[in-house]
């Protein structure tokens, strides 16, 4: 995996031993990117649609994402717009900026290499990043509170 | 509740290190102190166009963002960085990036099953 950094956006390349139209399906298919990433979806992704549903990764059962799918050039690229780590419950983040999300596939030599890129964080609150890292502590401590509830004697 | 309350104190304790350095001014403060180590205010005013009264008001507002601290040395009082906040803020995209890697790892295993 490579990384690129910059304040505004991350970039991420992996190559993925499966065929570009495997790939396509674990990214375009609503189910199948809910399986991946983590996330229970409701509604199906389309150019122009939502989907939004709650995260099902231990320790953000809490977190809930909405993702307004932008772009789907089949086998080739998806693009989507969310709300980065938009956590917080009770806050209305819809008249806040939003990242960026694109996928692009290509074939190549054994696979498809998947890049992704995600870009607008220069645009994002600065009291909404603090809040990301907070929570993300607070994903951990409820993690750990899982496990001390299982070793605790 | 106990989590949510802790948190919110998190955020009012982490936001205003965004806020403290968007001003040109203390930027360079927090840079000047970064690289040459703890410097009195006579040391940071001089040669700069900014007067000892403003620097004093910006390194105030700085301290109150946890990004530097002083103490008192004999009558000067001497202003040091504290790069832990620094570090908080510039770690939210590590943060985001060490979720994709996450993410892409299980994608890996998912289409390669």
């Amino acid at each position: 995996m490579k990384l690129h950094n910059s304040t505004d956006r991350i970039e991420k390349e992996i190559v993925l031993r499966a065929p570009r139209s495997r790939v396509w399906r674990a990214l375009a298919d609503a189910d199948e990117f809910g399986a991946w990433f983590g996330v229970k979806l409701e509604g199906a992704f389309a150019p122009g649609s939502r989907a939004h549903g709650q995260i099902t990764l231990p320790g953000h059962g809490h977190v809930t994402i909405e993702i307004a799918i932008e772009r789907m050039d089949p086998e080739s690229r998806l693009s989507y717009r969310w709300h980065p780590y938009a956590v917080e419950p009770g806050v209305d983040y819809s008249n806040e900026p939003t990242t960026l999300v694109e996928f692009q596939l290509e074939e190549v030599a054994g696979g498809t290499r998947l890049t992704v890129v995600e870009s607008g964080f220069d645009r994002i609150p600065a009291e909404r990043r603090a809040e990301a890292l907070r929570m993300n502590n607070a994903g951990w401590t409820e993690e750990l509170e899982n496990i001390a509830r299982y070793v605790a004697i | 509740m106990s989590r949510y309350s802790a948190g919110m104190r998190e955020v009012s304790r982490t936001a205003p290190t965004f806020a403290a350095l968007g001003d040109e001014t203390r930027l360079a403060l927090v840079a000047r102190l970064s690289s040459d180590g703890p410097l009195s205010i006579t040391r940071l005013a001089a040669g700069s166009a900014v007067t000892r009264q403003a620097i004093t008001k910006h390194l105030n507002v700085l301290a109150s963002a946890g990004l530097v601290s002083d103490v008192r040395r004999g009558r000067e009082r001497i202003w040091e960085f504290e790069p832990k906040q620094v570090e908080a803020a510039r770690s939210y995209l590590e943060h985001v990036s060490q979720r994709w890697d996450e993410a892409l790892a299980r994608l890996k295993t998912f289409v390669e099953a």
